[in-house]
């Protein structure tokens, strides 16, 4: 007997999968380089790396579908992850600059105009770039598992998990804006001048970092898919629809739930290396209480528990934010909170749902979103 | 485990909620392969006396053994389900977003439930085989890919039995199991606890007596957080103590 989904479903995702792929991996490339300069169909440069932005969000928020959208684990702490894995990176980047930095010193220019004489010692590792690497995806693993351990295990649940990630990413920001951390205060890092050898300033630097994000995303996203299908996924799902069923079927939910955080953390470090080198730059800004928000808006729009919910709900947000900024920069805070409170209360399976039931035949969402109240019998 | 003698035995076991008691020296035991129904008034402890055999209240003070003498009092809820108590809520408790197939492959006992085994982890054809056989047992086979959402009332009550029985319980805890359920689905109840009754012991708090005389050998009531009284279906329905009990609070209810 079959105990997957309906197979047409699985084989439908599958096609789509390969489609947008080779659309990311081989379209958009070859539209940035073969058209000539003027043609409407060129993908400029400065789209593409953009692009590869939204494709760096949207890891981010596969990380944040794993633990809200399957296991109801909402974490508004995110963005502190993303921030370790950029700042990972950027550490390993400004070593990377050298002596072409303004001051022509080997040492960071923040640290030369806030008199740091030194190189700080936790600056050491990250002058091997595989250091850079390791740290970026690691560092926010291990902090989620010590953080994880401690909330989960504490039986720490719902809105107190919330608030509690939420007060780590604001405590996070707070750190970071110092310039005794030594990371650059408000201004974080930026600057960056190559990635071993590659000039960060040449388009193809750039187009190969992009690609680099695209398959990042497409190896995110496979592992998030086989969690989610294998039995380990079910109970994720379990959890959030019963969770001391679970607890008397046997399983231990918070050692799950302590899993999905840190494979999120892992992803949130990945985005946030991606991001690094084709932003150009890491700051505070980016890994405080708002940015963790947005994510959990991303999500929201995007359709929670289903994966490709959220990567389509971090590109659309992130676009509709590039345009939109441009003409109203001032309601673009609006516009995102309006949006958020229109998905949540009338299309709680957001784009997803309204695509499924546009080209309905689809079965609906099969984790719907919306925890629904339990129909309590016996009246 | 030998199959003569207790399965559970509950000594003087009393739990204090600041003052009041909910259970005051209840004693209590059942036999191997037994079908117990307890009932009583509102409030007589019968939920507090499941929640304290499975782990989910700590007793202020007593003894509760099960099986070869396994002290269950201060166990946490998931190690004495792994010893084989399994318990059904009252409100029932499946996972709404799975199918009813996968509600049970996820509470068939396995191994391990660790996450990793869990993650690479798949259904043998034996373990399919006993979890087709537990769907026909409960009447659930047509509904394998079903949502376990969208089934009805009575469905969700089978799927949780079916979900208990999957973990190989020696002590099964029902709570209230036909409460709004129709006349129909309340016998066919009837017939799969008593066709359960033939490989584990089982415990079944209920209110309705029309179901109580349908599957009950022997019958203990509870009231005010002790047993007073025991026996079968007529005994207890004759005993003075439990007219009182019964009539006296439809007196005060009227």
């Amino acid at each position: 007997m079959p105990e997957q989904m309906q197979p047409q479903q699985n084989s439908r995702e599958t096609l789509s999968f390969y489609l947008v792929g080779a659309i990311l991996l081989i379209v958009l490339p070859l539209l940035n380089v073969l058209p000539a300069e003027e043609s409407w169909l060129r993908v400029s440069d400065f789209r593409l790396n953009q692009f590869g932005k939204f494709l760096c969000f949207a890891i981010l928020a596969l990380g944040l579908d794993l633990t809200w959208g399957y296991c109801g684990v909402l974490s508004m702490g995110q963005g502190v992850f993303f921030g370790f894995g950029a700042y990972c990176m950027g550490m390993s980047l400004a070593l990377g600059i050298g002596k072409e930095s303004v001051y022509g010193s080997d040492l960071p220019d923040f640290m030369v105009w806030t008199q740091v004489k030194e190189l700080p010692l936790f600056w050491y590792p990250f002058k091997s770039f595989a250091a850079g690497i390791l740290g970026a995806i690691l560092v926010p693993m291990i902090f989620a598992a010590i953080f994880g351990f401690l909330a989960f295990r504490s039986r720490i649940k719902g809105v107190y998990f919330a608030i509690i990630t939420q007060a780590l990413a604001f405590a996070a920001w707070l750190v970071f804006n110092r310039n005794e951390t030594r990371l650059g205060g408000t201004n974080g890092l930026t600057d960056f001048k190559q990635l071993l050898g590659y000039r960060l300033s040449e388009p193809s630097t750039q187009l190969g970092l992009y690609m680099l994000t695209v398959v990042a995303l497409g190896a995110g996203y496979l592992l998030c898919r086989w969690i989610v299908a294998s039995r380990a996924g079910k109970v994720l799902v379990a959890i959030r629809d019963s969770e001391s069923r679970v607890t008397f079927t046997g399983y231990t939910p918070w050692i799950y739930k302590l899993f999905v955080f840190v494979v999120a953390a892992g992803l949130a470090g990945l985005s946030g290396m991606l991001y690094a080198p084709q932003v150009g730059i890491i700051t505070p800004a980016q890994i405080g209480v708002l940015p963790s928000l947005e994510v959990v808006i991303w999500v929201a729009v995007g359709g929670r528990g289903t994966l490709i919910g959220a990567i389509l709900g971090a590109v659309v947000v992130n676009f509709a934010r590039s345009v939109l900024t441009n003409y109203f920069p001032e309601a673009w805070p609006f516009i995102l909170g309006g949006l958020f409170v229109v998905v949540v209360t009338m299309f709680p399976d957001g784009l997803i749902g309204i695509i499924r039931k546009l080209f309905s035949g689809g079965p609906p969402v099969a984790s719907a979103a919306m925890p629904k109240p339990q129909t309590q019998g016996g009246r | 485990m030998d199959t003569e003698g207790l399965i559970l035995n509950c000594e003087n076991v009393v739990v204090d909620y600041d003052g009041f008691k909910a259970l005051n020296n209840c004693s209590f035991s059942v036999n191997y392969n037994e079908l117990r129904v307890v009932i009583g008034p509102n409030g007589a402890g019968k939920t507090t006396l499941l929640d304290c055999i499975c782990g989910k209240t700590l007793p202020s003070s007593g003894k509760i053994t099960f099986g070869n003498n396994i002290e269950l009092i201060g166990k946490n809820a998931e190690h004495i389900a792994k010893l084989g108590v399994g318990r059904k809520f009252q409100a029932p408790s499946v996972y709404g977003n799975l199918t009813v197939w996968q509600n049970l492959d996820l509470s068939l006992k396995r191994m391990s439930k660790g996450v990793f085994p869990t993650l690479l982890g798949k259904s043998t054809p034996e373990e399919r085989e006993r979890i087709n056989e537990t769907m026909d047992t409960i009447g659930l086979t047509p509904d394998a890919h079903s949502r376990a959402g969208s089934l009805s009332h009575g469905q969700k009550q089978w799927l949780e039995i079916g979900m208990v029985i999957l973990q190989d319980p020696a002590l099964l805890l029902v709570d209230e199991p036909v409460a709004g359920m129709s006349d129909k689905e309340t016998e066919q109840t009837g017939r799969l606890l008593s066709s359960l009754a033939e490989k584990h012991a089982i415990v079944v708090i209920e209110h309705d007596m029309e179901f109580v005389r349908q599957i009950a050998r022997i019958v203990t009531v509870l009231a005010e957080g002790t047993v007073i009284c025991e026996g079968t279906v007529e005994h207890v329905q004759a005993d003075e103590h439990v007219r009182e009990i019964y009539l006296g609070r439809a007196k005060v209810a009227h």
